[in-house]
């Protein structure tokens, strides 16, 4: 039980450090920098300040159901 | 049909709808009255803890203040959605986990101790008052304007509709309400969003269409919006104003804050395994990203309809919804240049915080105001950001069933969180003080009839606060997030991920957290609000974003209190041991 708490922290500390760099990361300190690229109407660092950061939670937070899902039915398994 | 009927046919379905799911979910025994007996499905728990999340300020505010804030409002979207990542991969599967009623309750068993746990009571019902309060405003702004009633009459009926499926349903009438409410109030803030990028920029999805060209030529909406705000001297809309701490800081509270807040965690006690609390979480943040991603959208064609609309217009031109606004008191305009028409531009148009009418009408028919005319600007406009989404299907002339539908889903946004609320004030009177630390023989029975009867307290008393709206509501949401973030986030986080952390610890580390955010928010906002400035500030850091300092020093005592005190007993060893499991 150990191994599998240290795989879901592992997991934990990957999905966070995406979750910070997408967020304070390109929303906030390095927001204005990126504002020099830009696709359709949108500044880049803009877009993820306003709009982007968001899609990106939601895409790791069912990152996180996948992998830890996979990770219970391993544990399961040698368990029995 | 004329649209004040179509907006009492809307609102009267929907009301309807609520009482009778109240009546067809009516709780059995406690556990369906605190956690709906777990049993409900995560893709419906997602709908109703965003219903419970998004509250009267996210459904009428938030694209009001990205509207007038433009750059600097990122930080309530991306605050406000990115502590569902929190909550999901650090808290929501293990509190699930543990299995029982309600946040302090987890907080006295992991730490041992009553005390730790009547901390976390008193931190839980400050935070839920405070934003209570806000939904009764939302409410009563929302009953005045669409159905002509009485601001009180609107607030008295509100509250009995809660009293049915909350004091009635517990926690199984407000989930299956909340999904009701959820359906309500996304289906109205999508279709007036569409109506208006369609118009705007031609494009039928709003998120789309925020990066897309106006119509009727080839300059981006973004583009034109950065040019009129500059033409007008603003700082250009998508430009920040505030500095990169302050930025920094503000968004990690309100993360950190969100994840903390004892109604939204409760939502996962609900479901029936721990699996089905992670997946839970994800759905509730698609739910209300879909309104979050729209949200700048539409304060991005609000911002640009209101310029067209407005600028340069005679005010005897003016469109009715200026005009109907205005006779609520929450538009005004006075001409300082003598010319008739609208000018709008930066600074405050009056001197003084509220804006106060006198009862004379003045040349051009406008409302007169009594205020100070604020000369050293040109600007002649006052609109409260509030109205912007409201108002906005009458600046883009949609149909009246849009402005019906936007009454109706108004109300659910703010219905479904003052019932969540009232829940997690109720439950935390009746069971952890009263079965759990005072009267720990009473029956389940008597148990549930405490919580009936603390619902019906917190009704009357959020109803009073709705009739009386206490002059603070805007700025102590800023405190109800610092609390969150500064007390419950840290406890239940150390609880969890450090298995060292001690009573002596978290109780001396909550109460620093509430001392130290309380009294800095307290001292700016309340005690000497004219020092409230960047110049001021500890560090350059606002009273909306300090609720970080006090999570970190919340941290620090509970991490530095391990090394003077004993460790925890090695039922508490076991216990983290049991919640880390699937």
């Amino acid at each position: 039980m150990n191994k599998y708490w240290q795989e879901n922290l592992k997991i934990i500390s990957i999905l966070l450090t995406i979750w910070f760099i997408v967020s304070f990361g390109f929303g906030i300190l390095l927001s204005d920098f990126l504002d020099q690229f830009k696709f359709g109407g949108f500044k880049l660092g803009f877009w993820f300040a306003q709009q982007g950061s968001i899609f990106f939670f939601v895409i790791l937070i069912f990152i996180y159901v996948h992998l830890l899902n996979k990770l219970d039915d391993k544990y399961k398994k040698n368990k029995q | 049909m004329s649209t004040q009927l179509l907006t009492y046919l809307f609102v009267g379905i929907t009301f309807a709808l609520y009482i009778g799911i109240a009546f067809w979910s009516k709780a059995k025994d406690t556990g369906d009255f605190y956690v709906a007996g777990k049993g409900v499905h995560p893709v419906a728990n997602g709908m109703a803890t965003a219903a419970d999340w998004m509250s009267a300020a996210s459904f009428i505010s938030i694209a009001g203040i990205i509207a007038f804030s433009g750059r600097d409002g990122s930080v309530y979207l991306m605050g406000w959605t990115g502590g569902y990542v929190l909550l999901a991969l650090l808290l929501a599967p293990y509190l699930r986990k543990f299995g029982k009623y309600t946040v302090p309750e987890f907080i006295g068993t992991r730490y041992y101790s009553d005390v730790a746990r009547i901390v976390a009571v008193l931190c839980l019902i400050f935070i839920s008052f405070t934003y209570i309060a806000g939904q009764m405003r939302g409410v009563g702004i929302v009953f005045s304007r669409f159905l002509e009633v009485d601001i009180n009459l609107g607030v008295i009926i509100g509250m009995v509709i809660v009293f049915f499926y909350a004091v009635m349903g517990g926690m199984k009438g407000i989930t299956y309400t909340q999904v009701a409410q959820y359906c309500v109030l996304i289906f109205a803030y999508l279709v007036p969003a569409i109506f208006i990028s369609i118009l705007v920029t031609g494009n039928p999805v709003p998120q789309l269409g925020f990066g897309d060209t106006v119509v009727g030529g080839s300059e981006y909406l973004l583009d034109k919006l950065d040019r009129i705000t500059t033409e007008l001297g603003f700082v250009p809309y998508t430009e920040n104003t505030k500095s990169t701490l302050d930025v920094f800081c503000i968004t990690a509270a309100l993360m950190f804050g969100t994840a903390g807040l004892p109604h939204v965690i409760v939502r996962f006690f609900t479901v029936p395994k721990v699996r089905d609390a992670r997946k839970s979480v994800g759905y509730a943040l698609v739910f209300i990203a879909l309104l979050f991603t729209t949200a700048p959208a539409v304060g991005a064609f609000a911002r640009v309809n209101l310029t067209d609309s407005l600028q340069d217009t005679k005010y005897v031109e003016a469109p009715e919804w200026f005009k109907n606004w205005e006779q609520i008191g929450l538009v005004a305009w006075q001409d300082k240049n003598n010319d008739g028409a609208i000018q709008y531009s930066v600074g405050n148009a009056f001197e003084g915080v509220k804006i106060n009418f006198s009862d004379e009408i003045g040349v051009h028919g406008e409302r007169v105001v009594s205020n100070e005319q604020n000369l050293s600007n040109k600007n002649e406009l006052y609109i409260d950001r509030d109205i912007m989404v409201l108002a906005n299907p009458e600046i883009a002339s949609l149909p009246g069933w849009v402005f019906a539908l936007v009454a109706a889903g108004a109300l659910a946004a703010a219905l479904s969180t003052a019932a969540g609320l009232l829940l997690v004030i109720s439950s935390s009177i009746s069971h952890d003080l009263m079965k759990k630390t005072f009267r720990p023989n009473i029956s389940e029975k008597q148990e549930l009839l405490y919580a009936r009867m603390a619902a019906t307290a917190a009704v009357i008393i959020a109803g009073y606060f709705g009739i009386n709206p206490p002059g603070f509501v805007a700025q102590v949401v800023a405190l109800a997030f610092g609390l969150a973030a500064s007390t419950i986030f840290p406890a239940l986080l150390m609880g969890i991920f450090y298995k060292a952390a001690n009573k002596e610890g978290v109780i001396a580390g909550m109460l620093a957290g509430l001392t130290i955010t309380l009294s800095y928010i307290v001292y700016f906002k309340f005690y000497a609000p004219d020092l409230n400035n960047a110049s001021h500030w500890f560090l350059g850091i606002s009273p909306e974003g300090f609720g970080v300092i006090g999570m970190l020093a919340n941290l620090l005592i509970i991490i530095t209190a391990t090394k003077y005190f004993p460790k925890p007993p090695s039922e508490v060893y076991k216990m983290i041991d049991e919640i880390r499991q699937p």
